[in-house]
């Protein structure tokens, strides 16, 4: 091949490689780019849909200066980072536990690699339901299970207080995504070469010294591509809370998506729900770059294939 | 000795903690399960481990009163339009971007990757207007448009993984032979990516089927509402009906559960190539 031509070669792959990209590259600029651009023009409006009327005036930043001082948006971030920080903490070092035993080869490993999918598979949506019947104060089982077990002496009505609300909505999100953490880590896992183990065992180490000198510094991209993923997804969350309290009690784990969302859709305050919007897009944005430039994360994958 | 005993008895640990993490795992479908099939009145007066008397009434009462079939079928139209189109249109990309070396591949790469990372909210708004602009609010388009934001990332990414993973024999040896590259791809690659396409394919519809906040943004009643958004404003007359709710989220779960099950190799193959470097 390298005999023929080389460079009209390389130019033909080119417009071939061009040529199969941009459907899909047009489709992804047109309906994901453009719109984000859109939400920043709109974010510098003061855009009532409820008061077409009053058109859609120009406003600069002011959208932004009244989030400065809009308590409901600080509140909806710290709830966005309580839920976040609690919740991947959880998962990730479960998700470690569930890993390090699924890594030993035993039998029944497919039925567990199954129940581990499902969770995974099923609408948060129904996620949210099923937690949210179970923490139910008359139908709820955990009331009951809590006061067979002399722990509790009256049922507990869960939803109506923000620190007991917050309970059903992080142990959902960790029934449903530690068993995902586990496979993304078990991946990991067995990508490390065994002979170190062997190698260890023989100069005496014990489990716990490959634990921390092998296993954990070899998991290490794992670990952060798990980080990455869980952190971004949970500073989003909408439809966990949505279903599972509506923010409620009042806004009192209400997390910024579901905010931005009651602006723009219950609200239909446009230029303010967008820069809301913006600021999202901004947080997420700036936390992968942490996570990439600061922490060193290859989430392309691009340095360990050609 | 001592070691031997020790391997038995961290095994004996090992299966009590899975036997327990399983339980765990699995009580709450259980649970939804047994509920979904347990008189109202019963469910709320006491909940019990151990059904005494199972109904369909919550089952029948979904389809009879509720026409819960009508989110099923608009669930299916947006979600399998949305995977045909992403997973046609994505594979071509792919192979380009796997496969071929031309400038900008890294660059496009990356924004497909920070693409899906995108939050969805941030686009709900310009995506609304242009949606009630063209009077595709509470319609099949105006879901399936929406949702190629996300499902398209997401299948070239996939799809790429995929892709690199394919040995090069076989289409160098094609290639040797005088076969274009677009005759290779159509006649040696698609075939041998089969699998792969139809796990992205499966991966991209469980995705489009679980989705709420675009289909609860750009729907506005029950006539175009999808399955999660039909069961997350469920309401009853009196009080919250439970019965019909879980019966309801049995429902939605079967599809994506089933799908689980039976590529579960092929579906963990694909969300750990995606995500961890191997």
């Amino acid at each position: 091949m390298k005999r023929t031509a080389p460079a009209s070669l390389e130019r033909g792959e080119a417009r071939l490689g061009w040529g199969l990209v941009i459907p899909a590259l047009a489709v992804i600029l047109l309906i994901a780019l453009f719109p984000l651009a859109w939400t920043l023009w709109e974010s510098l409006h003061q855009h009532d849909l409820r008061m077409p009327w009053l058109g859609r005036p120009f406003v600069g930043l002011r959208n932004y200066a009244a989030i400065l001082h809009d308590q409901r948006f600080w509140h909806a971030l710290a709830h966005t980072a309580f839920f976040t920080a609690a919740s991947v903490t959880l998962e990730l070092v479960l998700g470690l536990f569930l890993a390090l035993a699924l890594d030993r080869t035993f039998r029944g490993r497919g039925v567990v690699r199954a129940a581990v999918l499902i969770p995974w598979a099923i609408p948060t949506v129904v996620a949210a339901l099923l937690w949210r019947f179970m923490f139910d104060s008359q139908a709820g089982i955990a009331n009951a299970v809590l006061m067979d077990a002399g722990l509790l002496h009256h049922p507990i009505v869960w939803l109506v207080r923000a620190t007991t609300a917050w309970v059903p909505v992080i142990l959902a999100d960790v029934w449903k995504t530690t068993p995902f953490v586990a496979l993304l880590l078990l991946a990991g896992l067995q990508t490390i070469d065994r002979s170190l183990y062997e190698a260890a065992a023989t100069d005496g180490a014990g489990g716990w010294w490959q634990l921390w000198h092998i296993t954990l510094p070899l998991l290490r991209p794992a670990i952060l591509v798990v980080l990455i993923f869980r952190t971004l997804d949970a500073f989003r969350v909408f439809d966990l809370i949505y279903v599972l309290t509506s923010g409620g009690p009042g806004t009192s784990t209400e997390p910024i998506a579901l905010y931005a969302f009651n602006a723009l859709l219950q609200n239909l305050e446009f230029g303010y729900g967008s820069a809301l919007s913006v600021v999202i897009f901004l947080v997420t944005f700036g936390l992968a770059l942490l996570y990439i430039k600061g922490l060193g994360a290859d989430v392309t994958g691009s340095g360990a294939r050609r | 000795m001592s070691r031997a005993r020790h391997g038995a008895g961290g095994r004996w640990v090992r299966g009590v903690l899975f036997a327990l993490a399983l339980v765990l795992l699995a009580f709450p479908f259980y649970w939804a399960l047994v509920a979904s099939l347990t008189p109202e009145a019963t469910l709320f007066r006491q909940p019990s481990l151990w059904p005494r008397e199972l109904i369909l009434d919550h089952y029948r009462a979904l389809f009879a009163t509720r026409n819960f079939w009508l989110p099923i079928r608009n669930s299916l139209v947006v979600a399998g339009t949305t995977t045909v189109f992403c997973v046609a249109v994505g594979a071509l990309a792919a192979y380009a971007l796997a496969r071929l070396t031309f400038r900008g591949k890294t660059a496009i790469l990356s924004l497909i990757l920070a693409v899906t990372m995108f939050p969805q909210i941030s686009i709900v708004s310009p995506l609304y207007l242009v949606l009630r602009a063209l009077h595709l609010i509470d319609t099949y388009p105006g879901l399936v448009l929406p949702y190629l934001t996300f499902a398209m990332p997401l299948t070239v990414w996939l799809l790429v993984g995929f892709f690199r993973h394919l040995p090069r024999d076989l289409e160098e040896a094609a290639f040797v032979d005088g076969a274009s590259r677009w005759e290779t791809f159509v006649r040696v690659t698609l075939p041998l990516a089969a699998p792969g396409l139809a796990t992205t394919a499966i991966l991209t519809f469980i995705y489009c089927w679980n989705e709420l906040l675009f289909a609860l943004s750009f729907t506005l009643g029950p006539e175009r509402q999808t399955v999660p958004v039909a069961i997350a404003l469920f309401r009853g007359q009196y009080q919250v009906p439970w019965g019909e709710i879980l019966a309801a989220s049995v429902v939605a779960t079967l599809p994506v559960a089933v799908m689980a099950l039976v590529f579960q190799r092929r579906i963990v193959q694909g969300l750990t190539a995606g995500a961890v470097k191997g």
